[in-house]
């Protein structure tokens, strides 16, 4: 059985490709088969984010179009086994495919045996968006603790119910425990609160993300990124698991604050 | 001095809240998909409406859209609230 899962947010920015990048390589170091699918069109970053810029050949709107098969089109990442990325065109626009066609694309994925489609959705709401969700069994909301990213998230979870796609989960992004503490930061359950959906989990703003994002290499596999840490408990809840929440409040600087403290007083 | 700054900071509402309360009221507005032209046609509608049996206080009526709890809890849905002032029942329609 495959799922297809739609990776969205409304708002730009928030975090949607390196979690799409994240989750599958995840979910392929567990062994799972999986093809990431770039649908922004126009504007491709899954390739750059996963460090496979350098392989792209043929791209969705090739597979689409019948200028190449699927296999063709699909890139072997070598570093994790079972994992394959089908990029977005670069010179082409959204318009250049329709949601039955994207919905064809995701049901020939399902007959190549992949046990995970992880469709990497573009900002907006326009076609772009409509196109990424039509193939979907399930859709993941990633948002940030800012109002314009919860106010976006808030109107995608609606289009989202609006076209079948109920009960979205969703993943706040870049969380800022030192902030959350002071007060100056929404935290995980005003958030879920105000959007009243499930959590699937929550990553913490971690430099660690930054760096892997530079060389290209996803952060699911680092052990000592908390990031990665937080994808991997996400994984594992794709999987059906039951993994709570990561507490925060033994942030890694915790230490020095506790020094700074001691001489404090 | 650190003290006092503190105590100065936990007066006014950390900024999370505010974020958060600003939040809730935007989302009521862009969830029920009202634009206040159409408020103001409902408005008026009712006001038609209601004045065909009593007499109301236009300058007072208050049409506004919030939210309220659910019955069993569960979570919030919009409401249309409606404060309409009564001036006096129109005697006309009480007599059949």
């Amino acid at each position: 059985m495959s799922e297809v899962i739609v990776i969205t947010s409304g708002k730009g920015g928030v975090g949607k490709t390196t979690t799409t990048a994240n989750l599958g390589c995840g979910l392929a170091v567990l062994g799972k088969k999986v093809a990431l699918v770039d649908a922004d069109i126009g504007l491709r970053n899954l390739d750059v984010v996963m460090g496979l810029e350098n392989r792209i050949v043929y791209d969705l709107v090739d597979v689409v179009e019948g200028n190449c098969r699927l296999k063709q089109g699909l890139i072997k990442d070598k570093r994790f086994d079972g994992l394959f990325l089908l990029p977005a065109a670069q010179t082409r626009d959204k318009d250049a495919v329709s949601p039955e066609q994207m919905q064809k694309l995701c049901d020939s994925l399902r007959e190549e045996g992949f046990d995970f489609i992880l469709i990497d959705c573009p900002a907006g709401i326009e076609q772009g968006f409509k196109n990424a969700i039509a193939g979907a069994d399930k859709a993941v909301v990633v948002t940030t603790p800012e109002v314009s990213a919860v106010r976006d998230a808030d109107r995608i979870i609606g289009l989202l119910e609006a076209n079948g796609l109920a009960n979205p989960t969703l993943i706040l992004n870049r969380l800022r425990i030192d902030l959350v503490q002071r007060g100056d930061m929404m935290n995980i359950q005003d958030v879920t609160e105000i959007l009243a959906v499930d959590i699937l989990g929550v990553v913490p703003d971690d430099e660690s993300i930054v760096i892997a994002t530079n060389k290209g290499e996803p952060s699911v596999n680092t052990t000592e990124s908390r990031a990665g840490q937080a994808y991997r408990n996400i994984v594992q809840r794709l999987l059906g698991e039951d993994v709570p929440i990561m507490s925060f409040e033994q942030a890694p600087e915790s230490f020095m604050d506790k020094l700074k403290k001691l001489f404090k007083n | 001095m650190d003290i006092l700054n503190f105590l100065r900071k936990k007066n006014a509402q950390p900024s999370g809240t505010v974020a958060k309360d600003r939040l809730k009221l935007v989302l009521v507005h862009d969830r029920v998909n009202c634009s206040s032209h159409v408020l103001e046609m409902l408005k008026n509608d009712i006001i038609k409406v209601i004045s065909n049996y009593m007499e109301i206080d236009e300058e007072e009526l208050d049409i506004q859209i919030t939210q309220t709890q659910t019955e069993d809890n569960a979570g919030t849905v919009p409401v249309l609230y409606a404060n309409i002032p009564i001036k006096s029942m129109r005697k006309s329609n009480q007599e059949d």
